[in-house]
């Protein structure tokens, strides 16, 4: 039952993006189109998963000191791993997210959930942590490129290595703002988004307050 | 050596790509340390001045990679360098420059994880960049990053004094203040070709 709680708290009360707002950096970046937020997302799930599970496996291993230079490489081999995938299979992804794939590596959150969390509990709890982590993100990501996807050049792209398909919406919103695909539109969504979760936390906490009097 | 296409990197990698405003490297330390001035300075120097450094030591680590035929393990032996490097200039600073350590000092372990770092050796590889150019291109970033965290800095030490509505107070409105700077950012574009 803790391992589900552990999976559900990176969606929702702990969201990398949202609440904690952590690794902004590929967030912003290539959210410009549905299918990147989604790819970079994915790409995410699986560093965060392994390397959660890795480093809660050798938490006894690693000798204080050193613990964070360890990190980093077990991190490092997996971004290598995704890396060399990626360029295999998927290369318009390769070629769309850029360096974002080599900076996993240096992603906020990873080393974060590593150094929080994998290293002080038990393989299953941290893979579930990670899980959870991961999917919050590209739950995140894929929102914000959905959001200026479809605000700024009308489109939802779900394409990718030929399978999937990008649905035109542009009978319905006529003449998009580029501007949404500028890195203009990134700050814009995620602020308003990171205001309106604000606004939502603010009433709930006065709504408890209300209740209480 | 090609003044002009120094001249042109230099400017492109301050203003027409600026890190924060265009690039999106570096936001976390963006947000998270631009609420005071002093704060944003020191950040600044101590950012740039480790961008070049480490560019003067990866530059060759790359070389020998590629006569070695091991360019897949980049990833792992470029953020080892880096944290390697930051530690190093830690200790060097302590010990030769103790005043400039305590101005930089609790800015430096934060380094290490800057996309901003990393971001810039993999650019680098990217556009093909000669030693030369590179140290340019690093210099410029560091200094583009600088004027970000300084100009964002600024705004924000105001924003604490105006009335925000309670939904935007903190983040929210410091992404709104940043889109507006990145929109005036835009006018740069085609600065340089």
């Amino acid at each position: 039952m803790s391992a589900w709680k552990e999976f559900t708290k990176g969606i929702f009360r702990e969201n990398p993006t949202f609440v904690v707002v952590l690794g902004l950096c590929p967030t912003l970046a290539v959210t410009t189109q549905t299918i990147n937020g989604l790819g970079m997302g994915i790409a995410v799930i699986f560093v965060l998963t392994l390397s959660n599970l890795l480093i809660s496996l050798l938490r006894n291993f690693i000798p204080e000191i050193v613990r964070i230079p360890a990190y980093i490489v077990i991190i490092a081999s997996f971004v290598t791993i995704v890396q060399m995938v990626m360029k295999a299979f998927t290369p318009e992804l390769d070629r769309a997210l850029g360096i974002f794939i080599p900076l996993i590596v240096v992603n906020c959150i990873i080393l974060g959930r590593a150094e929080a969390f994998a290293s002080k509990n038990t393989p299953l709890l941290s893979v579930m942590d990670g899980l959870g982590m991961g999917v919050g993100f590209t739950l995140a990501l894929t929102l914000i490129g959905l959001i200026r996807e479809v605000l700024g050049s009308g489109t939802i792209t779900l394409q990718l290595a030929g399978i999937g398909t990008v649905i035109d919406l542009t009978h319905w919103v006529q003449s998009p703002a580029t501007i949404m695909i500028l890195p203009t539109g990134g700050f814009i969504v995620l602020g308003t988004l990171l205001a309106l979760i604000q606004y939502l936390k603010n009433r709930s906490a006065e709504k408890a307050k209300a209740k209480k009097v | 050596m090609d003044v002009n296409k120094l001249f042109v990197i230099t400017m492109s990698a301050i203003f027409v790509n600026n890190f924060i405003f265009s690039r999106f490297l570096g936001l976390c330390p963006f947000f998270g340390v631009s609420k005071k001035m002093s704060s944003a300075i020191g950040m600044g120097f101590a950012v740039t001045f480790v961008l070049v450094m480490s560019t003067a030591v990866i530059y060759p680590v790359n070389l020998l990679l590629v006569r070695l035929g091991i360019e897949f393990l980049q990833v792992i032996v470029f953020i080892l360098v880096i944290a390697a490097f930051v530690q190093m200039v830690e200790i060097f600073l302590k010990k030769m420059a103790p005043a400039l350590y305590h101005a930089l000092g609790i800015y430096l372990p934060l380094i290490t994880t800057n996309c901003a770092i990393l971001g810039t050796a993999f650019l680098v590889l990217k556009e093909r960049y000669d030693f030369v150019e590179s140290l340019f291109f690093a210099f410029a970033a560091g200094v583009g990053f600088s004027l970000a965290l300084i100009m964002m800095a600024s705004v924000r030490e105001r924003l604490d004094l105006a009335k925000v509505p309670k939904a935007f107070k903190g983040l929210p409105i410091a992404f709104i203040s940043a889109a507006l700077m990145s929109m005036a950012m835009y006018a740069f574009v085609g600065f340089v070709k």
